[in-house]
């Protein structure tokens, strides 16, 4: 007979020793098991995390490489590299790449990485759903690019309007391609959002509560929480797309009374929200991260993470500003026209706030500064270009001209790729135990800087002398000959330095100075931890009474003192806390899944279906969706050892 | 207080109620998938506004409520049952628990014949006219969702009978339930955009 009794226990609370008996049983409980079982079925959130950068990056390269192609054929005028059906596919296929497989998993593969390390757990809350969202990821982006290989990719710009996009002027699979591959990323993006949230609201380090959270919680669940109520719009107007194309509705038809407008309302109420998701947590890991090299706290930390909630539900009310130009009323216009000038303010309090840490710090001049420095500056530059062009006036002027290209490289690359650049330095000694060459970083970062402002800034002046976008190749004697080669160079410029960071991170993986547990002294509680961590990451849970942990003994900002040495030891089978969602205070001992394959199969058998609409199979969809249900079963059928059925569990 | 150490005292292990990560984790679903039907709605409204203003809509006047209705009444009593179900297993009652999720069952099952059913007795397909593509859409992505539930109710009822679930473990019925509940109250939004909105007109 089971007692209440066995559905409970006291944690034993003991000193933390990495290289003790305890240590060792944990290894033997979170290690991912060698074979190919384990390399398909871990869940550990480092490995996870690890893949979602590597494969990002795999993307960035290949968008980089579609638009040094491009930029070829944009060099000079009258060039004949591409013909104007492959320009359409490059330029398409490099935005989707660069805005949808690279932007947003990069930072998924920090966060995935990190979470668990900075919040003081030992994995996500969800670990089978991490590993799902990885591999819808990645079949997402395998998906698009076949279509690309066999010469069906996008063909409509990453924005993808119809009519163009619609079956009569574009018959081939290009859009269907696009729409079913992107509803497929979209849902890899969902799982994943979903497992953020819940993360930070439950398995975090006792006294961690919600005023204590690092930047980096911030800015990704932020982002996440926006992912959640944003991408089923744009994954409906791609359902739509699909299904007037090859079943016959008429949403985007207009002689039968759809409406292509609708479209651009879906796409863009996805689509503005999303380019602060994938900026908001890169924003947060320089918050994180910057401080630490002006040897002091962010300043105003309370005011910048407010700066984020706000810059997220404002950023729900400005999509039409990417619409100024299609003929909607003056009053609707000139709501979004106020909104996208408010959504200013927040991002300035993190700007004067970066500056301030700076200005009142002691800077450390180093390969991760330089980069996060010059991310506060670039962000200045994409900012002001685009509060320009959120008036209307402006707007009209500048409107699908190089100005807005130039605009959306100085936000992507400035805000998101810089942030990355820096938390790649700053971060890889805790993920590979080595630190990345300093030599080469600075060529590094002074090649990706002088490529980067030579080759995009003078876009913003091709904009002005009315060079549109997506133009394929211009005449001569237009004035644009000169602007052109200078992009041209200062991207391959800008090339270069990324392939000197590829070159340092293969060079620094094993042969880099040996970076121990904190080489930058930071405050976080990943850097209270071996590196790389061990695949439990604690060997004790800690607990947590500041905003800096490893701090405190300089700040004496609070009374109490964190807990790094001693903590909660759960070591019966895989196991963290969860706490209550404000105070951070232990209300559960959760039982942690083991490895399992049933989220790729699952994640297999659900781009099986999607492969099944894009041939119109149903066989093919019904023997995915069979097979798919049986992987959810077996995935979800109740087990004793995860405390999930009667049976007591140790 | 601080919080400096953990309290001397016992932690529930493993799946509990609203403190497993599942249930946290269906409450997320739910607001990404009530985005879904957020947006399936404006797609309605939108459409529907910018029709020329002699055209009537629907095209074949508001639809008839005979077979609707009663189904509404099904979808909301099989809500019922199975929080009568839950409420059960909560006070130890593995009997009530897999009554509730049969009645639940059956009464889902009901009300998706008769959608089919309505589905078989309209005089257009999605093809035929803008109105037409957004009806079938809006219901065909409940009814999917109807049946995603049924399947959920389906292995909860298989777990029920297996005995998995007791007083203390029954986290699987909460988060289930969670979604069936969301299901029910989704219908009720189409049910006011189709049957309702065009005879207020």
């Amino acid at each position: 007979m089971v007692t209440v009794a066995d559905y409970s226990r006291v944690p034993e609370v003991t000193p933390a020793d990495y290289g003790s008996p305890l240590a060792e049983r944990l290894e033997t409980l979170w290690e991912t098991k060698p074979g190919l079982i384990g390399w398909f079925g871990t869940v550990d959130h480092k490995e996870i995390g690890l893949r979602y950068l590597v494969t990002s990056f795999a993307f960035l390269i290949l968008g980089g490489i579609e638009a040094a192609v491009m930029r070829l054929q944009l060099s000079w005028h009258d060039q004949t590299v591409l013909t104007p059906t492959q320009y359409n596919e490059l330029f398409s296929m490099h935005g989707v790449t660069m805005i949808f497989l690279y932007a947003m998993p990069v930072l998924s593969g920090f966060s995935n990485y990190l979470w668990p390390l900075i919040l003081g757990s030992r994995d996500m809350a969800l670990p089978r759903l991490n590993a799902f969202s990885y591999w819808l990821y990645l079949f997402s982006g395998l998906f698009l690019y076949a279509g690309f290989i066999i010469g069906a990719g996008p063909n409509d710009g990453w924005f993808n309007y119809v009519p163009y996009a619609s079956k009569p002027y574009n018959p081939g699979l290009n859009q269907d391609f696009y729409a079913l591959g992107f509803i497929l990323f979209g849902l890899s993006q969902t799982v994943g959002g979903i497992n953020f949230m819940v993360t930070a609201l439950r398995t975090r380090a006792p006294g961690m509560s919600i005023n204590r959270f690092p930047m980096m919680i911030w800015g990704t669940l932020t982002a996440s929480a926006g992912n959640l109520l944003a991408i089923p719009s744009v994954s409906l107007a791609f359902f739509m797309l699909w299904t007037d194309r090859q079943l016959g509705t008429h949403f985007y038809n207009a002689p039968e009374g759809g409406q292509p407008l609708l479209w651009q309302h879906l796409f863009w109420m996805f689509g503005h929200p999303w380019v602060y998701a994938i900026v908001l947590p890169a924003m947060s890991m320089v918050s994180d991260a910057l401080p630490v090299f002006c040897r002091r706290p962010l300043v105003a930390q309370t005011a910048v993470a407010l700066a984020t909630v706000v810059t997220m539900i404002i950023g729900f009310g400005v999509w039409v500003h990417h619409m100024f130009a299609t003929g909607l009323p003056n009053l609707s216009m000139s709501f979004f026209n106020a909104a996208s000038l408010i959504i200013v303010v927040p991002s300035a309090i993190s700007v004067f706030a970066w500056i301030a840490t700076i200005r009142t710090g002691r800077f450390v001049l180093c390969t991760a500064s330089l980069f996060f420095a010059s991310f506060i500056f670039l962000f200045v530059i994409g900012g002001v270009s685009g509060f320009l062009t959120a008036a209307i006036p402006v707007d009209w002027q500048v409107t699908d001209t190089y100005f807005v290209v130039g605009h959306i490289h100085y936000v992507l690359i400035g805000i998101n790729l810089f942030a990355v650049m820096g938390g790649i330095y700053f971060w890889f000694p805790k993920m590979t135990g080595h630190m990345l060459n300093e030599r080469l970083g600075r060529w590094n970062f002074w090649l990706m800087f002088a490529g980067f402002n030579l080759g995009f800034f003078p876009m913003h002046i091709a904009g002005l002398l009315g060079m549109p976008r997506r133009i394929y190749t211009f005449p001569d004697g237009v004035g644009w000959n000169i602007v052109n080669l200078i992009t041209t160079l200062g991207a391959y410029l800008f090339a270069i330095g990324f392939v000197v960071l590829l070159a340092n991170v293969l060079l620094s993986r094993k042969h880099g100075a040996v970076a121990g547990p904190n080489p930058w002294d930071a405050a976080g509680l990943e850097w209270s931890v071996p590196s790389p961590p061990p695949p439990y990451n604690f060997v004790v849970i800690p607990t947590v009474s500041s905003r800096h942990p490893l701090w405190e003994d300089r700040l004496r900002e609070t009374e109490g003192h964190s807990s790094i040495h001693e903590g909660a030891v759960l070591d019966a089978d895989k196991e963290t806390l969860g706490v209550s969602t404000m105070d951070a205070i232990p209300d559960v001992i959760l039982k942690m899944p083991h490895d399992s394959v049933m989220p790729f199969v699952l994640a297999l058998c659900i781009t099986g279906v999607f492969v099944g609409l894009l041939l119109l199979s149903l066989v093919a969809i019904g023997t995915s969706l069979v097979l798919g249900l049986v992987a959810a079963l077996v995935w979800l059928w109740p087990r004793a050892e995860l405390g999930q059925r009667t049976e007591a569990v140790p | 207080m601080t919080y400096l150490t953990l309290e001397e005292r016992p932690l529930p292990i493993g799946s509990i109620g609203t403190r497993s990560s599942g249930w946290w984790a269906m409450l997320f679903v739910i607001i990404t998938e009530g985005a879904i039907f957020v947006f399936l709605q404006f797609s309605y409204y939108y459409i529907a506004l910018q029709q020329p203003p002699a055209a009537a809509w629907p095209p074949s006047g508001p639809p008839a409520m005979d077979l609707s209705l009663p189904s509404t009444l099904i979808l909301l009593a099989s809500s019922a049952t199975f929080w009568w179900g839950e409420h059960s297993i909560k006070c130890g009652s593995r009997l009530w628990l897999t009554l509730g999720l049969l009645a639940s069952l059956v009464l889902g099952a009901v009300f998706v014949a008769i959608q089919g059913l309505e589905w078989s007795h309209q005089h257009f397909n999605y093809a035929t006219h803008i109105y037409g593509s957004l009806y079938f859409t809006l219901t065909g992505f409940h009814i999917a969702h109807v049946v995603v539930g049924l399947v959920i109710i389906a292995a909860l009822l298989a777990w029920s009978l297996l005995g998995y679930f007791n007083g203390a473990r029954y986290a699987a019925v909460s988060t289930g339930g969670l979604y069936w509940h969301f299901v029910d109250a989704v219908w009720l939004t189409l049910f006011f955009t189709f049957y309702i909105m065009p005879r207020l007109r």
